[in-house]
């Protein structure tokens, strides 16, 4: 074996050192110092994500092709490192809560090794290197999902979480044994050349298609989202519902574009199709919603189906759409998700969307960021999900997605009817009795939220970001 | 800097100088230095585009480009001529009457934002002749008015505030759609409409491209039967948003299905041109007949809107210069005048608590100065000569009248005998409260308009006599501009 080969691992091997590191730091520091653990995890995880940005990162590909580095695996790598990033400020406050404190690392160190697998996910080469990578990333997130572990509705999260993840690793896994069945090989190069229009494989395609659908939570797979969402503490719902769906996406892209390409007329219509349930259920039940987190959990859901959009092209300017999709998607939900977890922290965990009532009198700035979060996502310029939808409905109409595209135009209008709720709560409705007072929100969230504030204006105005995505794509 | 971005630069510098003040007194400041400056802009914009065009023709004047997003052609391109000139002059008017109109508002800094916000959507959607830059700004000008309505707004202003934003903005995604789609039947060149109206779509993407973004700002130009948020929606709101809403907003509507659809889709809108002009016979009879019904001033206002604005599609899809001519000077006149009734409903209003007309009667002996006013605005909305509703209505008609066809001239009849209509309810309102007895005894002793309120209602008041009075100096560099549209509508 050449060992030389790890060399392209910077950035797995980056987040490993960091593991293994506050693993120890966790285990044998002592009690003083332990409450730097939070301070040091964060800046060092902000030095690993700076890192990324290295650009004398190595690509190629390693092990025979088992796994792949490419400028655009390090540029979708940095996406997730950097929601990631958002999200370790966020929890700041809830893990240093009574309950949680002492389990602060327990924390840090899962986060950090679904991250890695998420990581293997995008980089893979192999299917048997994305279903690990898959598995790497779901199991320990079940642990993060029942993490309030004393609170019912948490431990269901946890429970759901891992039935439905392991029952889709399996769907998929056996899609994988058909695939290697019928190609011979479960290499992304190798299978390619392989005859792809056979039954077997399609077959093989369609159950390995629905082992990752379960994981952007498509509809038919989203029955596990709201729960799960719902009961999740709120950084390890903003977590599933950005990074692990981002992983997905990624992964996604890169399976479909380069070993199932041949086969565009199957997945093709499949997908159209999804894409369109996708959407108008997500928003149709996310207009019942009365609890903020199964609110955004629907929002979330509906995205997901925007996203199939970019997908759906096959082309570079398709997957160009896709991952800047992702990346205003981050910072746009990441801010939601911050002020959801300031306004619930503060008021002992009401997460009804009524406790956002009168925000804008109580704390403006909240309210204010909610509003960009909101805009953003619903697609209001001169926010940056303007931007990304408009780019992603153009990739998906130049490719003749006509009537695909109006139904998704069409949705927008529904979308933006259940965020103007949420804006309507915060600066229409008067506030509860209960309601959350004034208060001075932690400054590892605050500087969370600025990052989420600053990308929402930036990311759309400056065109040089679609751009620099563009020179990195590839169609089928 | 190109003077046209200064419309957009102006009101962003005014949201952030908004954001540091403190006192009342600061941001009155901040808003009538900002206004004064719009307008001072849109007056030397007036004179160096007259300057320019004396020596250039050019379809666009003032063009400056900088590339944006070039993988999709994108562009923030911005560049007028004749009629985007006198629709900047426009916004620039309401702009600044608005703001003496909401002199006392509450949380006015929030208010005002959210004004300023507006006002940069109209005015970069009248600079930009990108379309997906106008595209945006458009988008921009719609999204405040949810806040605007649902905080600041009078009577059910939840539901008229969801129903007009979700309304306006089903019609942009039908918009969206049609911009995306022209830019790829035209051969995913270019997004500058200019450049655009240069290449031929074919007519297969024809036929549903130019319904799509007709409809999309349709919608927005009260368009029968997508009208409905309109009476809700300016009856709701305060009462400066009604006026920058029915006076500049719903100009966006007509402007972009001339710019965007007439435009560059001539084949289409000859082929289904027919289909849009019964819905705007509609609406110019239908919104003249309910008001006729309405009880409340702002709702019977609104209705005319409907009507009114219904007769500038009316004259757009007339397709012919004297026509589409008369379809922009109607835009002016109803900005303008539909502006003053909302400032003087809204300072009756202030004062009577109540916009009931059975409520109200005798009023000039209480109120004479606004009552005046008021009967003003009335004149010019029944179409008395020398004001300018009878100048753009006159021309519109006339233009109309120049088809020869049976279908043209019946509806050319029918849509006229909306000026009775008119008479009808303009005469009834102006009879029941202005004059009769004082109906109810505690208006006895109101004040008349404050000074604030004079400077926003004698602005338009200028601006409608001038249009009356000179017709020729408006129509003559609208004429000119349409010159390039007209000869690609006849191909």
């Amino acid at each position: 074996m050449n060992f030389s080969n790890f060399l392209f691992m910077g950035q797995e091997i980056g987040l490993v050192i960091l593991f293994v590191f506050l693993f120890l730091y966790d285990t044998f520091c002592s009690e003083k110092s332990k409450k730097y653990f939070q301070g040091v995890a964060v800046t060092l995880f902000a030095v690993l994500t700076a890192y990324g940005f290295c650009p004398s990162l190595l690509t190629g590909e390693a092990f025979g092709g088992l796994y792949i580095s490419s400028a655009m695996t390090i540029l979708m790598k940095n996406i997730l490192n950097v929601a990631t990033l958002v999200v370790l400020l966020q929890s700041c406050k809830w893990l240093s809560s009574e309950g949680t404190a002492h389990r602060q690392g327990e924390f840090y160190t899962i986060t950090l090794i679904t991250l890695l697998g998420m990581y293997l996910m995008v980089s893979a080469g192999n299917f048997m290197m994305l279903y690990i990578g898959m598995e790497t990333a779901s199991l320990p997130l079940a642990c993060l999902a029942a993490f309030n572990k004393f609170r019912e509705k948490s431990a269901e999260a946890g429970v759901k979480y891992i039935l439905i993840s392991a029952f889709s690793s399996g769907i998929m896994l056996f899609g994988l044994s058909f695939l290697y069945g019928g190609l011979g090989t479960l290499y992304f190069s190798d299978m390619s050349l392989g005859n792809m229009a056979s039954p077997l494989v399609i077959l093989g395609f369609v159950f390995f298609f629905g082992g990752l659908g379960f994981k952007l939570s498509l509809v038919p797979f989203h029955l596990w989202t709201a729960d799960v969402y719902e009961g999740a503490p709120t950084s390890v719902t903003a977590y599933l519902s950005v990074v692990s769906k981002g992983a997905a996406a990624f992964a996604l892209i890169f399976a479909l574009y380069k070993v199932f390409g041949s086969i565009e007329a199957v997945w093709h219509p499949i997908l159209w199709w999804l894409s369109v349930i996708t959407i108008t259920l997500g928003n149709l039940f996310a207009i019942r919603q009365t609890d903020i987190k199964r609110f955004f959990a629907f929002s979330s859901i509906s995205q997901a189906g925007y996203i199939l959009l970019g997908i759906i092209a096959g082309t570079a300017q398709g997957m160009t759409a896709t991952v800047y999709y992702v990346l205003v998607y981050l910072f746009s939900n990441l801010a939601a998700f911050g002020v959801i977890a300031a306004v619930e922290h503060q008021s002992k965990g009401d997460t009804r969307i009524a406790a956002f009532n009168g925000l804008y009198k109580s704390n403006p700035v909240l309210a204010f960021v909610m509003m960009l979060a909101v805009f953003s996502l619903g697609g209001i310029p001169p926010f940056a999900g303007f931007f990304s939808k408009f780019l992603i409905f153009a990739a998906a109409y130049e490719q003749g997605n006509h009537i695909l595209v109006f139904i998704a135009l069409l949705n927008t209008v529904i979308s933006l009817y259940y965020y103007l709720l949420i804006i309507k709560a915060m600066f229409i409705h008067e506030k509860e009795e209960q309601a959350v007072v004034k208060f001075r929100t932690d400054p590892y969230n605050r500087l969370s939220l600025f990052i989420c504030v600053i990308g929402i204006f930036v990311v759309g105005i400056i065109s040089c970001i679609y751009e620099g995505i563009g020179g990195l794509s590839f169609g089928i | 800097m190109n003077i046209l971005s200064l419309f957009v630069a102006v009101p962003v510098l005014m949201i952030l100088a908004l954001f540091l003040c403190k006192s009342m007194k600061a941001i009155r400041t901040v808003m009538v230095t900002g206004a004064s400056v719009l307008l001072l802009l849109a007056a030397v914009l007036t004179v160096l585009f007259f300057q320019e065009r004396a020596v250039s023709d050019a379809e666009m004047l003032f063009v400056f480009t900088i590339p944006w997003y070039q993988p999709l052609n994108i562009g923030y391109t911005v560049g007028v001529d004749g009629i985007s000139v006198a629709m900047l002059a426009l916004s620039a008017i309401i702009v600044f009457t608005g703001v003496f109109s909401s002199w006392n508002m509450d949380m006015a800094k929030e208010y005002f934002l959210w004004y300023c916000l507006l006002s940069v959507g109209v005015f970069g959607f009248f600079i930009s002749i990108d379309l997906f830059t106008m595209f945006l700004f458009y988008e921009v000008a719609l999204i405040p008015m949810y806040l605007l309505i649902g905080l600041w707004g009078t009577g059910k202003k939840e539901y008229s505030a969801m129903k007009l934003t979700l309304m306006l903005m089903g019609g942009s995604a039908f918009l969206m759609i049609g911009i995306i789609g022209i830019y790829y039947a035209s051969g995913h060149t270019t997004m500058n409409l200019v450049e655009i109206a240069k290449l031929s779509i074919p007519i297969e993407y024809q036929r549903w491209l130019f319904p799509a973004t007709f409809l999309g700002f349709g919608v927005l130009g009260a368009l029968f039967p997508f009208h409905t948020w309109s009476p809700d929606g300016h009856a709701s709101a305060p009462t400066a948003v009604s006026m920058l809403h029915a006076g500049v907003l719903m100009k966006l509507g007509g402007y972009g299905c001339f710019r965007v659809a007439m435009y560059l889709m001539p084949e289409a809108a000859h082929e289904l041109g027919w289909i849009f002009l019964i819905l705007t016979g509609i609406s110019v009879v239908y919104g003249a007949f309910s008001a006729v019904v309405q009880t409340d001033l702002k709702y019977i206002n609104a209705y005319s809107s409907v009507s009114h604005c219904g007769l500038v599609l009316f004259a757009i899809l007339m397709m012919n210069q004297t026509a589409m001519t008369g379809a922009v000077m109607q835009m002016l006149s109803h900005g303008l005048m539909t502006a003053l009734f909302f400032a003087l409903i809204g300072l009756i209003y202030g004062r009577t608590h109540t916009r009931d007309i059975r409520e109200m009667g005798g009023l000039m002996k209480i109120m004479p100065f606004a009552s005046v006013c008021y009967v003003i605005a009335g004149l010019a909305s029944l179409g008395l000569p020398g004001l300018s509703g009878f100048v753009a209505e006159m021309t519109i008609f006339v233009g109309s009248f120049q088809h020869t066809d049976l279908f043209h001239r019946v509806f050319t009849i029918v849509a006229c005998c909306s000026i009775v209509i008119t008479a009808v309810y303009i005469l009834r309102t102006v009879g029941k409260i202005l004059y009769g007895p004082v109906q109810d005894k505690h208006h006895i002793g109101l004040p008349d308009a404050a000074w604030y309120e004079k400077v926003s209602v004698v602005v338009l008041i200028v601006g409608i006599v001038f249009i009356g009075m000179y017709p020729s100096g408006v129509s003559g560099i609208i004429s000119d501009s349409l010159n390039p549209i007209i000869a690609k509508l006849n191909f």
